[in-house]
């Protein structure tokens, strides 16, 4: 049939055995999501809309984490009226703060959005969920109060483009670096309206937290999707979680391809996004070379909160401390995974490090609160947006990085790689096995 | 219908960040978020924005965050469309789900400076830099596209199609 994994997902939910790249379809949607930002425009659109009920209760997540806990009065309000549609709606899978994460991280551990599903949400990281094998974009409000009364949106079934990563990862290297090279290399439209397709043996080695790391930035190279075919390591993540049944779809051998690119990961070190760009990539020691004092030291967010990164972290937090210039602010991106951090004894190396511990929450990484940077002040964040005044004063700086590139910068109070602080790879390893 | 008006011009990957900071975003109310609409490029575009001017942009508008107050505030400060190289595509959707007028050409993003007069029909898509002498074509919507802009937004376009059920 020569289709992508894309095209497969979009046909099945359209109906139809295949579809064209550039063909506007209508599909079926499988899960929709917005926030407390984003759904409350969605709900006055769809009391505008005049629909009277949803399309499923089960199948809409309402997650107010961008905000949350409550900034201001005025976001307070905005939560409430999301609240109270959730429960006028009798919609199942709305979180209250206590019970709530960060939604990219959030609804995959859930099992709540699942290998194959065609989903949209009024978040533009939506597309975190392409590390399932899931069609998965971002929308605006109004979209998703169509979506929330319909239970179906349109799309025009974009061109693929395959990124092969070969070979093996160089030493703190992860998910992160790997998209944050892509994005240096092809630039902030370079997949403008496009599907981003991952595949290679170095993604195939990589766990679920890097690999939604690298469909979560798809959006930052302009890309409509990321996808990574599922496999064993996607079933052993989903199995024991997934709400719903699940398809695999993967790409046929002799599909079509706008672009393919491949690129050996022997040449890729760890990555340092300078403002105000995403695409504004440099390797770690150039970064290093350059001297940039950082004051603001940021692990988190839908892109690194996960597990996976805070061991990374504490890994190389343990017995050193966060330079006295940098504050250091961790937050776990869900209740589990604040939970694991505590079983494992996390948490209490970040204090003894000198970190501060947040509660689940997007706050920093789109300036909303929970550590705003001054006029002239840097940080190095796990997020993924550094445009201007991303993080508070317009004339604030935000360097994107990994969690292990920002964990030894807090160290450091520059940028700088684990190298540099003395931490081997070894060590890391060796700090995994402790904790199995 | 022709829209007249000055220019207001940017350059590539205008994020939503830029357009609309996110620390205004917890409101939803259009006169709120219009106050302090591109506030962070740091030109005085609320200083400088009259009732039917037009942002000129280069490649990738409304870039970033799938926030549709971006589009919001731009319609609530009074600017009648957008022209530009090309538009990011949530932005795109966002824009005409909002019914705030967007059209691509390069040709006529390239030529346009600050302050210069356009005549835009949007019907035909036609851009007239009156300024200049000069004009262009913009690109045309597809036509399920065309649904949407002609039942004025995705609002309506919804009302009809639940009206229909």
């Amino acid at each position: 049939m020569r289709l992508t994994i894309t095209e497969k997902i979009l046909a099945a939910h359209a109906g139809t055995a295949a579809v064209q790249p550039g063909e506007f379809v209508r599909c079926a949607l499988d899960f929709v999501l917005g926030n407390d930002i984003t759904a409350p425009l969605a709900i006055n659109e769809f009391v505008k809309m005049g629909a009277a009920a949803v399309f499923d209760r089960e199948r809409i997540g309402l997650i107010p984490d961008h905000s949350t806990p409550n900034k201001d009065i005025k976001a307070a309000q905005l939560v409430k009226q999301m609240r109270e549609f959730a429960r006028a709606h009798g919609i199942t899978n709305y979180f209250e703060v206590g019970r709530m994460g960060v939604e990219h991280a959030l609804l995959p551990e859930q099992g709540l959005v699942v290998p194959g599903d065609c989903i949209i949400g009024a978040d533009s990281h939506t597309c975190t969920y392409g590390a399932l094998g899931a069609f998965s974009t971002g929308v605006g409000s109004t979209d998703l109060a169509a979506a929330m009364a319909l239970g179906e949106t349109w799309f025009r079934v974009p061109e693929s483009m395959l990124f092969h990563f070969f070979g093996p990862l160089r030493p703190w290297v992860s998910g992160k670096d790997l998209i944050l090279y892509t994005i240096g290399k092809i630039g902030v439209d370079g997949a403008r309206y496009r599907a981003m397709e991952f595949r290679g043996e170095a993604i195939t080695a990589l766990g679920m937290a890097d690999r939604m790391a690298i469909c979560n930035m798809a959006i930052e190279a302009g890309g409509k999707n990321g996808i990574i075919a599922p496999d064993a390591v996607t079933r052993a993540y989903v199995d024991g979680r997934a709400a719903r049944p699940y398809t695999f779809y993967a790409s046929d051998a002799d599909a079509r391809y706008a672009a393919t690119f491949e690129w050996d990961c022997r040449a890729i070190e760890p990555q340092v996004s300078f403002p105000f760009l995403p695409s504004n990539t440099k390797s770690i020691s150039e970064a290093a070379a350059l001297d940039v004092a950082i004051h603001q030291s940021i692990v988190g967010s839908c892109t690194n909160g996960r597990i996976e990164d805070l061991r990374v972290t504490a890994a190389i937090l343990t017995g050193r401390t966060v330079h006295p210039d940098v504050r250091m602010i961790i937050i776990p991106a869900t209740q589990e995974v604040w939970k694991a951090a505590v079983r494992e004894g996390l948490m209490e190396i970040f204090v003894d490090a000198g970190a501060a511990v947040s509660t689940p929450t997007c706050g920093p990484c789109l300036g909303g609160h929970m550590g705003i940077l001054a006029e002239g002040e840097r940080a190095v964040a796990t997020t993924n947006r550094n445009f201007v005044g991303r993080m508070g004063h317009p004339k604030s700086e935000v360097y994107l990085a990994s969690p292990a590139i920002a964990a030894a910068s807090a160290i450091l109070g520059r940028l700088g790689s684990p190298d540099e602080v003395g931490v081997t790879p070894e060590e890391f390893t060796g700090f995994c096995a402790r904790l199995a | 219908m022709a829209l007249r008006g000055h220019v207001l011009r940017y350059g590539d990957h205008i994020d939503t960040d830029v357009i609309i900071p996110a620390r205004y975003l917890n409101t939803t109310d259009p006169a709120e978020l219009a106050k302090h609409c591109m506030e962070d490029a740091e030109d005085d575009f609320i200083g400088r924005v009259r009732p039917g001017d037009f942002i000129v942009a280069g490649e990738n508008f409304g870039c970033g965050s799938s926030r549709e107050h971006a589009p919001i505030a731009i319609k609530a400060c009074g600017v009648s469309a957008v022209v530009a190289k090309s538009f990011a595509r949530i932005f795109f959707r966002n824009a005409i789900n909002v019914g705030l007028p967007i059209l691509e050409s390069p040709e006529a993003a390239e030529a346009a400076a600050n302050g210069d007069e356009l005549e835009i029909d949007l019907t035909t898509g036609v851009i007239r830099n009156l300024t200049r002498g000069a004009s262009y074509q913009a690109q045309a919507f597809p036509g399920f596209l065309r649904d949407i802009i002609d039942a004025g937004g995705l609002v309506p376009y919804v009302q009809r199609q639940l009206a229909a059920r």
